[in-house]
């Protein structure tokens, strides 16, 4: 894959295109077959259930669904793309970037694909739990798995 | 005194500094939150620490004397300034929050009965909910709602609807917290009395914002806060008609509200107001709050009143105007304009905002219940005060007409 140098405008269209047309946004039609796990923000309206299939050491499906800002929607959808098909070690790394990249800390570019359009996120301290609540609940998801 | 926003600027260091949000000059919108403070609040808490330290009620010298003349000083001007009778009716809590818990634990929970009702509306704030469902939970009693008109008012009728014979207590604030509707609290006493029941009115809203007058509207509680009057935080008020506040327990107890006590349990507490007052208080808080009133005092209250109207009227103007925005309280008396940006969630308008220097709330603002009533899950809340110029709501009305770029704020 190429590196990703990402202007504004590819960033925002990136955002705005996962808030109004996620794709895995609803519930599962078989949510027995799932982990679910619940998350909500202090100080934003965000409030979702996620809902993560793990089956032959990959991750199979994630979903998720509940009321969400716009951050935290696209970003969400955007964690379930990367998710899905990837084994349990590697579903680790993508979100361990994810949460340096925020942090500005280093990162992997290459492992966040379309997320690199959260790399400003710092700028707007009040925001970050946003851009990273779905982020952290499937990681938390991911670790059940291990038992 | 001509009454000039831009003069009365010049009193508060968060304006007159020069103090940045995000690179830009500060539009501080967020006044039904808490407001800045004026250089003679900052400096009465500082001679508290520089010259006059010293706790109250506690010791025989000259210093301690003075800090009780400087409590008492504060009552008095609290009674003024609100109408009270007498001094022994104003009672220092950390805040509003503070004041309807003491109400709801103190009076409340004492005397009610299970089938006896309290009675709310769903435009409180949650401060104003919360402690009566525990009230609920202790006594067996319940807890209802009178109905708000269409566009969110309280009203007389629908007052006088919704008494019952189980109705004990009504508590509702003057002017609410999302919309700013201003609630016909002399006529709603009126009609609590004829049946008996008490009037509890939260005044964080309203009290910072027009004249209050507790005698003249005959209400039996009044809450508020100093920290949305250009006070400190931590420092509020419970006003209560001195008959009541006889009856009512201490919420807290401990040091300074004790005649005496014993070791086989009996104590005796002291009368109103000090029975309320356990523990040392926040002495900085009730000398900052005196300077606070005072401050408002100079400036008049009917002329705050009348010139945050005008400001109001010209936000739901300007903002209008953009056609880029849904308000959701264009005829509310209050200095609050809530609304949404078209297309834009509440949080994302509020960070695009916050990338312009302008403070806003966006959220539920702590009245849930509401929320349900308006029909959308979150609402931006711009609210002003005496020192908010036309200028910050035209920085706002052009934030908002650029409302479609809100992701800027992240680029």
């Amino acid at each position: 894959m190429p590196t990703f140098e990402l202007d504004p405008m590819m960033m925002r269209e990136i955002i705005m295109d996962h808030y109004a047309n996620p794709r895995h946004f609803g519930v599962p039609a078989k949510p027995e077959e799932y982990e679910k796990v619940h998350a909500d923000s202090d100080n934003c309206i965000d409030d979702f259930d996620l809902y993560l299939k793990y089956e032959n050491g990959k991750v199979t499906d994630a979903m998720f669904n509940g009321v969400a800002c716009t951050i935290s929607k696209a970003s969400t959808d955007i964690l379930c793309d990367l998710l899905i098909g990837k084994d349990k070690e590697k579903a680790f790394y993508i979100i361990d970037q994810f949460l340096a990249m925020i942090a500005e800390k280093p990162y992997d570019q290459e492992a966040l694909d379309e997320a690199l359009a959260f790399k400003n996120t710092g700028r707007q301290a009040g925001r970050i739990h946003c851009a990273t609540m779905g982020w952290t609940a499937m990681a938390e998801m991911l670790k059940k798995e291990d038992k | 005194m001509m009454f000039d926003p831009y003069v009365l600027r010049k009193d508060f260091p968060m304006i007159a500094n020069g103090i940045k949000m995000q690179g830009h000059p500060l539009i501080w919108l967020d006044n039904a939150s808490t407001t800045f403070k004026p250089y003679p609040v900052i400096k009465a808490v500082e001679r508290y620490y520089y010259e006059e330290t010293s706790n109250s009620h506690r010791g025989d010298y000259d210093l301690c004397f003075k800090m009780d003349q400087e409590v008492e000083r504060t009552r008095e001007t609290v009674a003024a300034f609100i109408g009270a009778k007498r001094p022994e009716e104003i009672v220092f809590t950390s805040g509003t929050t503070s004041s309807l818990n003491l109400l709801a634990f103190g009076y409340a929970s004492k005397y009610l009965k299970p089938g006896d009702e309290i009675l709310l509306t769903e435009a409180e704030h949650a401060s104003n909910v919360l402690p009566w469902y525990k009230v609920k939970e202790m006594t067996g009693c319940e807890v209802n709602f009178i109905p708000l008109t269409e566009e969110g008012r309280l009203t007389v009728e629908n007052v006088r609807k919704s008494l019952t014979e189980k109705t004990k207590i009504v508590s509702i604030a003057e002017v609410t917290n999302v919309l700013a509707y201003s609630a016909p609290i002399k006529e709603i006493a009126k009609i609590c009395h004829e049946n008996g029941i008490l009037l509890a009115v939260d005044g964080a809203q309203s009290v910072p914002h027009k004249k209050t007058d507790v005698a003249d509207s005959d209400v039996d509680f009044l809450s508020f806060s100093g920290h949305k009057l250009c006070g400190p935080t931590g420092i509020g008020v419970l006003y209560g008609k001195y008959s009541l506040l006889e009856k009512m327990d201490p919420f807290m107890t401990g040091g300074g509200n004790n005649a005496k006590f014993d070791m086989c349990g009996d104590a005796s507490f002291l009368a109103p107001p000090m029975r309320f007052e356990a523990g040392t208080q926040n002495l900085e808080g009730i000398i900052g709050l005196r300077a606070a009133i005072e401050y408002l005092q100079k400036i008049g209250m009917e002329e705050i009143e009348e010139y945050e109207k005008s400001l109001k009227k010209y936000a739901v103007e300007q903002i209008e105007k953009t056609g880029n925005a849904i308000i959701y309280n264009h005829d509310s008396e209050g200095p609050i304009v809530t609304f949404n940006v078209k297309d834009v969630f509440a949080q994302d308008a509020a960070t695009f905002f916050n990338s312009r220097g302008i403070a806003v709330r966006s959220g539920q603002h702590c009245a849930k219940i509401l929320m349900d009533f308006l029909g959308t899950v979150a609402t931006v809340r711009a609210s002003f005060y005496f020192y908010t110029t036309k200028e910050d709501i035209d920085a706002l009305a052009d934030a908002i007409a650029h409302g479609k770029e809100f992701l800027d704020a992240y680029f």
